[in-house]
């Protein structure tokens, strides 16, 4: 080995915004390499389900699953809420899948620690890096339910709402991003398998995908119960944004929970992170 | 290196005590530490397994919380001023903490840039640090595919990337084997030569005296001595130890030894006697004479010259291998 005579470092200018910048290259770096995965990963479930329900069912004869003649197709109910659990489940799995790994095993969170800025900065780095995976998992979703449909079943999408349609979908993606963090920093490792069990598919199922909210009506309890589910107001969100003419809450709602709640989880998530990582 | 005055490390009474969780009470892992030292120093905190050197590391690397006592990292308060800190030094822990997602060359290029350096100055510096540690084969492989000797080095200059003024380094040789410890050794011997100051933490007496100027001995969180490695030899250990282990009650003639000059102390613990001795010459045998004398065996005999690991047997009473 040759003696290490070290140069010293050219001059750093290691001021917050160069870092953050940087921590936010590395991320880039990262998607990019990691891209025809993620891309095959975050397309698969949507495209499967729009492909047996706007195509393979009508063209078995069950066309009316929604609505009735002259009602709105199933594939237009399909958009707004596919797209939303997307981006739902994309930022999550963004988030908590690193952080479980920093977190335990060999505990490299530490190393990712002596970047220099404040821990919380950390913390809020992370949530941005993972609500920017959770947009481009929705933003890959619009395509393919767009465009995947029998015959006659082709959603009715246009945009009606512009500043709805960008504020539900950047905020929908820090607070499902947000969330993510609270969870992994609150869950030990062998809990998360439990999480995705009994908190990620529930809350998918049951929010507000498949149906718009309004429809619950019927069931009242699940109706109020939804409530508590985040997707379900950036489902609405994006109907109102995208599909107006289908029934769906009033923007008052579904922007106070959504702008409300990722201030929520931010705060706490940022809270929570900084006491995991500095002990 | 232009080294501004003050210390690069200074604590007073510096202690942590991680608090209760659960069934587990709370831990006083370290517990009133004082360290002070200059710019340039190769210091080594030198201690067994739970000794809190790690503890103290992260203390001084401001991951972990003190809950007494002051610490100061180029004369800024490890609580108060954690940035400007985390931008002044260099940190190689004892995992391998290095980023899974990049290749080796580009954990270093992000680090770099991490510390401020602009996309391009940062390739170019990692490449230069690979190439100088001899890890010119590693750039494009994932951090975990490589030998545990290259992984350290490769943290090493991630540590190096940005000229920290600081390089702590938490039980660098743990795990490699003989011949890349010497190799990690002279890398860091040429570190210092070249003006960096490190402070290492160790549980190998010949590492401590292999490369540290000065070492402070810790056990339990506490401080037990420090100096030179002659110093704390001069005091503490310059005493010479036999040990010998009897099959029987050690012979009652022993007790008498410790009156003896040349002899400071004489510890017996079952079968086992051990003799502190200044004057060791032709103890052993004798020893070994006085068992036979009286019909009792020797099952197991070893003599320390002074070293550190004697240093700590007189400080301790303990093996330091136990
Ligand atoms: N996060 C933690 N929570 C609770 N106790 C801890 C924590 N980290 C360390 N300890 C305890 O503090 C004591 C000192 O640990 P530390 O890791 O500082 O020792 P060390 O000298 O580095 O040991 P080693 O040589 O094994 O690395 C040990 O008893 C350890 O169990
Ligand atoms: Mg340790």
């Amino acid at each position: 080995m040759t003696a290490p005579v070290l140069a010293p470092p050219p001059p750093a200018r290691a001021t917050l915004p160069r870092t953050f910048a940087a921590m936010m290259a590395r991320e880039a770096r990262v998607m990019r390499k990691n891209f025809l995965s993620t891309f095959v990963r975050v397309l698969v479930q949507p495209v499967m389900f729009v492909f047996v329900f706007a195509y393979v069912l009508p063209k078995l004869g069950g066309g009316a699953m929604a609505g009735g003649p002259g009602g709105p197709t199933f594939s237009t109910i399909l958009v707004p809420g596919l797209v939303g659990s997307s981006i739902i489940m994309q930022a999550m799995m963004a988030v908590i899948f690193p952080l479980m790994m920093e977190l335990n095993w060999q505990k490299s969170i530490t190393d990712r620690a002596l970047a220099p800025v404040p821990i919380p900065l950390l913390a809020v780095q992370k949530i941005l890096a993972a609500a920017l995976q959770g947009l481009i998992g929705g933003l890959l979703v619009f395509p393919a339910v767009l465009f995947i449909h029998a015959d006659g079943q082709a959603p009715e999408v246009h945009v009606a709402n512009w500043p709805v349609l960008i504020v539900v979908m950047l905020a929908g993606s820090l607070l499902a991003a947000a969330g993510g963090l609270l969870l992994g920093t609150l869950l030990n490792p062998q809990k998360v398998q439990v999480l995705f069990a009994i908190v990620l598919l529930p809350m998918t199922m049951l929010g507000c995908v498949y149906y718009p909210w309004s429809a619950l009506e019927d069931i009242r309890w699940l109706q109020i119960v939804s409530l508590f589910n985040p997707l379900v107001y950036i489902s609405e969100g994006l109907r109102a944004a995208l599909t107006p003419d289908i029934p769906h809450m009033p923007a008052w709602a579904f922007l106070l929970a959504v702008l409300g709640g990722t201030v929520l989880l931010t705060w706490a998530a940022t809270r929570t992170f900084t006491k995991r990582v500095l002990t | 290196m232009t080294a501004p005055p003050g210390a690069a490390v200074r604590t007073a009474g510096l202690q942590k005590t991680y608090p209760a969780s659960g069934p587990r009470p709370a831990v006083p892992a370290v517990q009133g530490i004082d360290l002070d030292v200059p710019r340039g120093e190769f210091f080594g905190l030198l201690g067994p397994n739970g000794a809190g050197k790690s503890t103290t590391i992260g203390m001084l690397t401001t991951l972990v919380v003190p809950t007494g006592g002051t610490a100061h990292v180029c004369g800024l308060d490890v609580v108060r001023d954690a940035v400007e800190i985390k931008r002044r030094i260099g940190v190689v822990s004892q995992n391998n903490t290095l980023d899974s997602d990049l290749t080796v060359a580009e954990n270093l290029e992000f680090r770099g840039r991490f510390f401020g350096l602009g996309a391009r100055e940062a390739r170019k510096r990692a490449d230069e640090l690979l190439e100088l540690f001899g890890l010119g084969d590693t750039r494009g492989g994932n951090p975990f595919e490589i030998s545990g000797g290259q992984a350290k080095r490769v943290m090493i200059c991630r540590a190096l990337v940005h000229g920290p003024e600081v390089l702590f380094l938490d039980e660098p040789t743990a795990g490699l084997d003989p011949q890349t410890r010497t190799n990690l050794w002279e890398v860091l011997r040429e570190l210092q030569a070249s003006g960096q100051t490190i402070l290492l933490t160790t549980h190998y007496m010949e590492e401590a005296e292999a490369l540290c100027d000065r070492v402070a001995v810790v056990d339990h969180g506490k401080i037990l001595a420090s100096g030179t490695v002659d110093q704390l030899k001069g005091t503490a250990g310059a005493d010479t130890v036999i040990t010998v282990a009897y099959d029987a009650p050690p012979p009652d003639r022993i007790h008498a030894l410790a009156d003896r000059t040349g002899i400071s102390k004489v510890e017996i613990n079952g079968g086992q006697v051990r003799v502190f001795a200044t004057e060791p010459d032709g103890l052993l045998g004798e020893l070994v004479a006085l068992g036979a004398a009286e019909g009792v065996g020797v099952t197991d005999a070893s003599q320390l010259r002074p070293s550190l690991e004697t240093v700590f047997l007189t400080l301790t009473g303990r093996d330091y291998r136990e």
